[in-house]
């Protein structure tokens, strides 16, 4: 009985410390989303789509043209970026004033567009880099290196997000444009401008994010399901817009994923996560913590 | 400095002013009296580009206002400090100030400003990590100003300082207005408190349904007999 206990905690400890590992990457989808609805007010249901192509662009310049993972990265958080630029300007912009059903049909669109694209052009094969991380082993617990160096690589992201948010003049203004619209042409901001910024960054999160899930997952043109909707459901959870509470939703929902694979299958852990999102909307419809106004 | 000619500007089909003519020499405090809805508040958006006039020109040290886009106006110099304060709630008092010294030209005196504007609001020194919506009323008006300040402005616009505050506040905006005045700023005001805005400004103009009434100096104003009966209740 006590071996077994051992064994159980040592399994349950490994399965706590995954799922702060998962909730490190699922933060910065979050964080990217929140950042694009909190500023400018639309919901880009195409976030993860934009996720897969930045897979795909690691899957080739790693996999097609032998570069170096350490230099097609910076290349694809750039790539997709310019990605997220061009979604504002192109589809965005021209409906910034249309009613929020409107922008969510397009962007949900756009969602399609980019599935059918990379169906077409790249095939529905399933691809990985090929690249096999070790294992690393910490008394009985093991853990992927990939796991790892995502979580640092993520937390390193949000870190960067955060610093340009509050010690730069552009990221104040990011940061103010959501409270008072009007009247930001008084201070001298373009807001058109922040628009497009703020998507580039939502755009290169979204980059960095792809760099690190392509360490753990396979290419395909549907591989944005995988945790497009999750990510809905954590900025809902933790408030959509707000930064804090959708950190705190990514790492109660990647622990309850991993904890729920740890008593049964990882799909269960999935499926009690969307269970506990719904119980909790009818506690805390507004999100964890809940936007005051 | 500013120069208004024969400005008509309006919401949609609503049209708020009628045919303006408004002229600001650098130095000065001109004043903007009249009641509720006769288009103060637009003469000042106007001005600073928030809304567009239908005719007319605005000329800023004789630069075509109307040809700069709206977010290069402050750049010519023109701070518009809006009614109702319009800080933004959720940002701490530095990052209210931060924004104002937001555009290119400002933020290589962005340390200077602050020290300028702490020296004359030490109070907002003392505030400067709060949350701005969480500040009194008068300290937000002091914030707004601040701001504003924080562009090294040549022509500061002063929507209503005064509305919504206690009496004493009042007194203590007033005072303000002044010495940012003896800075040698040169200020345009808006106010329903005719009694106290006649104090401090130089000349004075009244407008009523949109038009232009009567202008003078403070003096010539005090004495008039539309602005006695009117608004100073005499």
């Amino acid at each position: 009985m006590q071996a077994f206990l051992d064994i159980f905690d040592i399994y349950l400890l490994e399965a706590v410390i995954n799922g702060i590992l998962l909730g490190g990457v699922l933060a910065l989808l979050a964080l990217g989303l929140n950042l694009i609805f909190g500023v400018i007010d639309v919901t880009w249901i195409c976030y993860a789509e934009l996720v897969m192509i930045g897979m795909y662009a690691m899957y080739f310049m790693v996999q097609y043209y032998g570069i170096s993972y350490f230099i097609a990265a910076p290349f694809t958080i750039l790539l997709v970026a310019i990605l997220g630029a061009l979604l504002h300007y192109l589809v965005i912009a021209p409906l910034l004033t249309a009613p929020p059903i409107n922008q969510l049909l397009a962007t949900g669109g756009v969602l399609f567009v980019l599935q059918s694209f990379a169906t077409v052009a790249f095939g529905i094969d399933f691809r990985n880099l090929g690249i096999r991380l070790p294992v690393l082993a910490f008394g009985d617990m093991n853990f992927s290196y990939a796991r790892l160096l995502s979580f640092l690589a993520a937390l390193v992201g949000m870190v960067a997000v955060y610093l340009f948010m509050t010690r730069t003049f552009t990221g104040t203004a990011i940061r103010a444009i959501s409270q008072d619209r009007q009247i930001m042409a008084l201070m001298g901001v373009d807001t058109k401008r922040i628009y497009l910024i703020t998507s580039a960054i939502g755009g290169g999160l979204a980059g960095l994010a792809a760099c690190l899930l392509v360490l753990q997952y396979d290419v395909h043109p549907f591989v944005g399901l995988s945790f497009g909707p999750i990510t809905f459901l954590i900025c809902v959870l933790g408030g959509l817009g707000n930064f804090i509470g959708g950190f705190i939703a990514a790492f109660v929902f990647a622990e309850i994923i991993s904890l729920g694979g740890l008593f049964s299958d990882l799909e269960w852990g999935y499926v009690l996560a969307f269970a506990f999102f719904i119980v909790m909307m009818f506690i805390r419809p507004a999100g964890l913590l809940a936007r005051r106004r | 400095m500013l120069e208004l000619r024969s400005v008509s500007a309006g919401y949609g089909t609503f049209q708020a002013l009628f045919d303006v003519h408004l002229e600001v020499k650098a130095g000065e405090a001109v004043g903007v009296i009249g009641p509720n809805g006769a288009g103060k508040t637009t003469l000042m958006r106007v001005i600073s580009g928030l809304i567009r006039p239908s005719r007319g020109s605005i000329a800023m040290e004789g630069v075509d206002v109307l040809a700069t886009p709206p977010h290069k106006i402050v750049s010519l110099g023109i701070a518009h400090v809006p009614e109702n304060r319009r800080l933004f709630p959720q940002l701490s008092v530095d990052d209210n100030l931060k924004m104002g010294a937001f555009m290119k030209e400002a933020r290589g005196h962005y340390a200077e400003r602050l020290e300028v504007v702490f020296d004359l609001f030490p109070r907002l020194k003392e505030r400067r990590y709060q949350m701005a919506g969480t500040m009194s009323g008068g300290e937000q008006q002091m914030c707004a100003i601040g701001r504003a300040l924080m562009s090294k402005p040549k022509l500061l616009l002063l929507d209503e300082p005064s509305a919504g505050l206690a009496p004493v506040v009042v007194q203590q905006v007033f005072e303000l207005v002044k010495r940012i005045r003896a800075s040698g700023l040169t200020v345009l005001i808006v106010e329903q408190n005719v009694q106290q805005v006649l104090k401090v400004v130089d000349r004075a103009y009244l407008i009523e349904a949109g038009t232009i009434r009567a202008s003078g100096s403070s003096a010539e104003m005090l004495a008039s007999d539309t602005v006695k009966e009117a608004y100073l209740g005499v």
